[in-house]
């Protein structure tokens, strides 16, 4: 299914965006700050109302979705790691069934395995790390077996081991046919971790293309105002600022 | 079904029968003259009513703190109680107690009025913390009209009567009032409980809960109209009794996996548990009238909110 923005607008955030997003794909979404990125996010998961403008989902309108339906459909991970109860870690990733109003067990084992946080299933929720935490939480998101997984800087809390374990797992997942989309500050790991980038600007789309051609250098020098030279080494490229 | 479900429903079978039998007079069944009368018809529907309460403020409270993901959240925050309280003393201010249903009937109303207001001001907010504000000036608002009324009440009389009731008792209660009440605060428990799964979601914040399908206006409308039933009819025959709202979910979380939704019933068994001792003891404590309820369990819990606010401090520092 795919997953489609048609000119949407929010008033100070997003300004005519329209992008149609496949399934089986990483998207990162980039752009400065205040550029409108969680905004577009939040608006792709259908938990925004926008002034103007739709979300589509399949053949459908995400509106004419029952909220448990789109919730099934797709995983919303936000940027603040809010845990507002010491509950055990399983029970957390246990919310990610939610949607489908069932207890089943597999989908929440294989979400804490694949995460590489089972060992930490019993432990409660405010004892964590941040970066356990931002496992677990993608862990909840997983459970829910959704079609899309949009999160929202979910590389900010991890060290680099785990935000490139965390990468690997998103590739398997969109190998699997899901779609990710997540919002990135790191513009090296959108340009070697996704397979299409997404630059917005106060809120209008400055570049929506493969990586290399939508975060080039001067591309990055324009929307960031900032002088950069991408270094490339062994096919995996840096960005070095000038 | 939880450990602290059957912790507490274990405590509240063994305090029922022994407050039947507490009182300024201890009934001994076999000699105690009229025993059975003074059981059936002042000792038992007291302790029922007493559980009826209870039951209703605890489950609120546990609701309450799991909806605005806070455990210093009361349910007298979104101004329930005090708009049942105006609806009293407004009652008692104009003399109509000729029949004893005409005063938790406009408690009754002036719950109703603060849950209308809350109603009409929810989903034009827009977010649990400016909602919450919203319920702190309907609170605001009663608590000014009630104080307004005891300013101007027509006579000493009058007067020594609303400031006694809002103290919240349940001496001289009979099965009238369980009847009226118990119903409601079944059914704003059962509300309170078909939030669980929502509050639970709530825990990851309000974009999580609504991505996760919760629909957070149904969750709302089942909070003001849980509390409402709960709070509001317990107001209508009690008065104001504080604190057992706040207190009993702390004392109960350490016994729960800490989720808002395992945490309701329990609640109400501790609510329904709190109040029936309390009750218990003021009617033993060799004083000249009887300790009003409410002061009672202020006494206890003041001294109880600030042992939580210090330890609070200690855990964040």
């Amino acid at each position: 299914m795919m997953l489609e923005a048609r000119d949407l607008v929010l008033e100070d955030r997003l300004a005519h965006v329209s992008l149609s997003l496949r399934p089986g794909e990483i998207t990162a979404i980039c752009g400065p700050n205040g550029a409108g990125k969680s905004s577009l996010l939040e608006a792709l998961a259908g938990l925004l109302d926008v002034d103007s403008g739709a979300i589509g989902l399949g053949d459908r309108d995400l509106v004419s979705y029952q909220p448990r339906e789109r919730a099934q459909a797709i995983g919303y991970l936000p940027q603040e790691h809010t845990v507002s109860w010491d509950v055990p870690v399983r029970r957390l990733v246990e919310l990610g069934r939610m949607p489908h109003g069932d207890k089943r067990t597999e989908p929440v084992e294989a979400a804490l395995r694949a995460l590489d946080v089972e060992h930490l299933a019993d432990r409660r929720a405010q004892s964590l790390s941040g970066g356990e935490t931002a496992r677990v939480l993608l862990a909840r998101v997983l459970a829910g077996e959704p079609q899309w997984i949009l999160a929202d800087e979910p590389l900010a809390a991890l060290d680099i081991g785990h935000q490139l374990a965390l990468l690997k797992h998103l590739r398997r997942a969109a190998d699997s046919g899901i779609g990710v989309v997540l919002v990135l500050h790191d513009l090296s790991h959108a340009m070697n971790h996704a397979d299409r980038v997404i630059v917005l600007d106060e809120g209008t789309l400055a570049a929506d293309d493969e990586p290399h051609r939508a975060l080039a250098a001067e591309v990055v020098e324009r929307v960031w105002q900032t002088q950069v030279e991408w270094i490339e080494r062994g096919g995996r490229m840096a960005l070095m600022p000038l | 079904m939880n450990r602290a479900v059957l912790v507490m429903a274990a405590l509240l079978a063994i305090a029922l029968p022994l407050s039947l039998l507490a009182g300024r007079v201890w009934i001994d069944p076999a000699t105690t003259p009229n025993a059975a009368l003074i059981l059936g018809e002042l000792r038992l529907p007291r302790a029922v009513l007493a559980i009826v309460v209870g039951a209703g403020l605890g489950s609120a409270g546990a609701a309450m703190q799991g909806y605005l993901r806070n455990p210093l959240a009361d349910p007298g925050l979104f101004g329930i109680a005090p708009g049942a309280a105006l609806g009293a003393v407004t009652a008692l201010f104009f003399g109509f107690t000729a029949s004893a249903w005409l005063l938790p009937l406009f408690a009754l109303v002036g719950a109703g009025g603060a849950m209308a207001l809350l109603a009409l001001i929810a989903g034009r907010t827009g977010g649990i913390a400016l909602f919450t504000l919203a319920g702190l000036m309907v609170a605001s608002l009663a608590g000014a009209l009630t104080a307004l009324a005891i300013s101007m009440s027509p006579n000493a009389f009058a007067m020594s009567e609303i400031v006694l009731w809002l103290n919240g008792a349940l001496t001289d209660r009979s099965w009238r009032e369980v009847w009226l009440a118990g119903p409601m605060v079944l059914l704003g428990m059962v509300l309170l409980m078909r939030a669980g799964a929502g509050l639970d979601a709530l825990t990851l914040g309000e974009p999580v809960a609504r991505s996760l399908g919760v629909d957070t206006n149904r969750l709302l409308w089942l909070l003001i109209l849980g509390v409402g039933l709960t709070v509001g009819a317990g107001v209508a025959v009690a008065g104001i009794i504080g604190f057992v709202g706040l207190i009993v979910p702390h004392l109960v979380r350490p016994l729960t996996d800490r989720r808002p939704s395992q945490l309701i019933l329990p609640s109400a068994l501790a609510g329904a548990l709190l109040v029936l001792v309390a009750d218990s003891v003021v009617r033993i404590l060799p004083l000249v009238t009887e300790l009003r309820l409410g002061i009672a369990l202020s006494l206890l819990g003041a001294p109880f909110f600030l042992w939580l606010l210090l330890r609070m401090r200690k855990g964040l520092a």
